[in-house]
């Protein structure tokens, strides 16, 4: 009895304290949030959606830098969803284990924790050095090079939660490995694939350091890939750092319309995730 | 456990009149024990005597290191029910998965002596695998629908290997799903998916897909072990019908299925092929000790 009285004791303390936990980091989430949304809320107008950014003392909006960032994470997700896709099919479909399949999973790992900024550089030598200048290209290659790891990552997981008697069960029908793959396998784990790729899209849609190294920024209507690219990660950084007043509004505004969007890709995200259950 | 419903499979049968007789008998007095019941392998009463559907000469199979089938040598009769029975881990599972090159699927798992069907040997390194798996059809012991519809499902073998109009995808889907009893159940609701079905009706779905390819060997591991016994009941008549056009193997753990819905009957005990014979004289009159022991419940 005096055990029990102590384990129950000892469980209070441990609830007490994981509350306090959980208290805690919602605090300072709910304070940047709730800054975020009132610094930045005033500068959410249709001026922001129509208008290019502005130089010192003119006023704008975040138009090209929207359009920009868009542009980039399309370049991105479309370089990187593909083969992150294949490279994870090979990976839990293919490889049997095999010491190349080892590797390049070890390779992988070091890619997805890699800070993206040295990736950046990589693309800086890659790419901007070798062309003469920065561009969209750069940018979503830079971005590309975030995506694969994530979704290579994902795929493989979510292909190995498919039972392996869907796989049996189609193989013996006579279907050849790569119909069963793609008509049964990936047809039970789509849901948990494009999750993948949307965690990947609300990881690069934040990303900085590898677009200064690339796509920089551009004042500028641009849509040539060719050309220097504004972006919104970029614009905030410059704005934030200007000295101007409406520049740092925009730069909240800016802020506060990536953290929404990626907010809101994430609930798509927890949405899917609650229909997605491979092998059902 | 009662086994009852099984008198009435046997209503169902174009059996010989005689057995009519005695069953109408047996319906008013449950069995007790199968082993008391000489049907089964009794009800092989067709008149010609089958040809081997598929030969077995000695058969080995290795899981990387350790064999786990050792020189097996038997004759799998064209167009009858086998039944494979034995205690877990006595290699019925895995001889039943030599003969589509099921094991082929994973490395590390290999088959080396001759599995004959008709006169062909499918462990050659060059027999088409998938062409193989065509021709000899599997039923697994949980049922796997495709997450698609239940036409799509029926027909995802079919479309492997044959064009067909819609009309006739049609009529093969239909008549795989009657053959498999399940037209009646689905018929207003071909579009929905498969996976929302019943076990029982999940585990129709999977014969009607396999019975769809229009196969000759029918493989079933298990096939009513994660079933209710309605589903079960309706799985083991729908076994008894489908020897009529395809030579059958079942993997059961449960005798009394074996001896109910079997013409000939394996055992087999720690990779071995202990004994073969008419399901009547394995379940009556068993020339080995280990069989005997085994069948009346002394060990496995």
């Amino acid at each position: 009895m005096k055990l029990y009285t102590r384990r129950r004791i000892v469980n209070a303390i441990a609830l007490t304290l994981s509350v306090a936990a959980t208290i805690f980091a919602l605090f300072w989430l709910g304070w940047l949030l709730w800054t975020l949304t009132s610094r930045g809320i005033q500068s959410i107008d249709l001026a922001m959606f129509t208008e290019r950014t502005p130089g010192p003392g003119d006023s704008g909006g975040l138009a090209n830098a929207i359009v920009g960032s868009l542009m980039l994470t399309g370049l991105g997700v479309a370089v990187g969803t593909p083969l992150g896709i294949l490279a994870g099919t090979y990976l839990a479909e293919y490889s049997g284990g095999s010491r190349l399949a080892t590797s390049v999973r070890f390779v992988n790992d070091i890619l997805l924790s890699a800070p993206s900024i040295v990736l950046g550089v990589f693309i800086y030598e890659l790419v901007v050095l070798r062309s003469g200048h920065f561009s969209g290209w750069a940018g979503g290659l830079a971005l590309a090079l975030i995506v694969i790891p994530i979704v290579v990552r994902t795929t493989e997981d979510i292909l190995r939660l498919v039972p392996a008697s869907l796989r049996e069960a189609a193989a013996a029908l006579g279907a050849p490995y790569w119909r069963v793959v793609v008509s049964v396998v990936y047809r039970s784990a789509r849901v948990g694939m494009l999750t993948g790729v949307l965690l990947a899209i609300a990881r690069i849609s934040g990303e900085t350091a590898p677009l200064l190294f690339t796509a920089l920024n551009n004042q500028f209507w641009s849509l040539d890939m060719g050309q220097p690219m504004a972006n919104l990660p970029v614009v905030i950084f410059q704005y934030a750092m200007g000295p101007y007043a409406d520049w740092h509004d925009l730069a909240w505004g800016g802020a506060l319309l990536i953290t929404f969007s990626i907010l809101l890709l994430s609930i798509i995200v927890r949405i899917l995730g609650r229909t997605s259950n491979p092998g059902n | 456990m009662s086994y009852a419903y099984g008198t009435d499979d046997r209503d169902q049968d174009e059996e010989a009149a005689a057995d009519q007789a005695d069953s109408a008998t047996r319906q008013q007095t449950p069995r007790p024990h199968a082993v008391t019941l000489p049907e089964g392998g009794a009800r092989d009463d067709r008149a010609e005597p089958s040809k081997p559907g598929i030969r077995v000469r000695n058969l080995d199979f290795h899981y990387d290191k350790s064999q786990a089938l050792f020189d097996i040598s038997f004759d799998i009769p064209e167009r009858r029910v086998t039944a494979f029975i034995g205690p877990s881990g006595c290699g019925k599972s895995t001889l039943l998965r030599t003969f589509n090159r099921m094991y082929d699927l994973y490395p590390r798992q290999r088959a080396s002596g001759e599995v004959l069907i008709d006169g062909r040997n499918v462990l050659a390194p060059r027999q088409d695998l998938n062409l193989l798996r065509s021709q000899v059809g599997m039923v697994f012991q949980k049922p796997t629908p495709f997450p698609m519809s239940i036409y799509d499902n029926v027909a995802f073998g079919v479309r492997m290997y044959e064009r067909l109009r819609r009309a006739d995808l049609d009529d093969r889907i239909e008549w795989a799903l009657r053959k498999a009893a399940l037209w009646d159940e689905v018929k207003d609701k071909l579009n929905q998916s498969g996976t929302q079905l019943s076990g029982g009706q999940q585990q129709r779905l999977c014969i009607a897909r396999a019975v769809a390819v229009k196969p000759r060997v029918l493989l079933l591991d298990e096939p009513a072990s994660a079933l209710d016994p309605i589903s079960t009941y309706k799985i083991e008549t729908l076994v008894h019908e489908l020897r009529e056009e395809y030579t059958v193997v079942v993997v059961t753990h449960n005798m009394q299925q074996a001896a109910r819905l079997s013409d000939y009957t394996a055992f087999m005990y720690l990779g071995e092929l202990i004994e073969f014979d008419e399901t009547s004289t394995i379940f009556t009159n068993p020339a080995k000790r280990q069989t005997e022991d085994y069948i009346t419940g002394r060990y496995g």
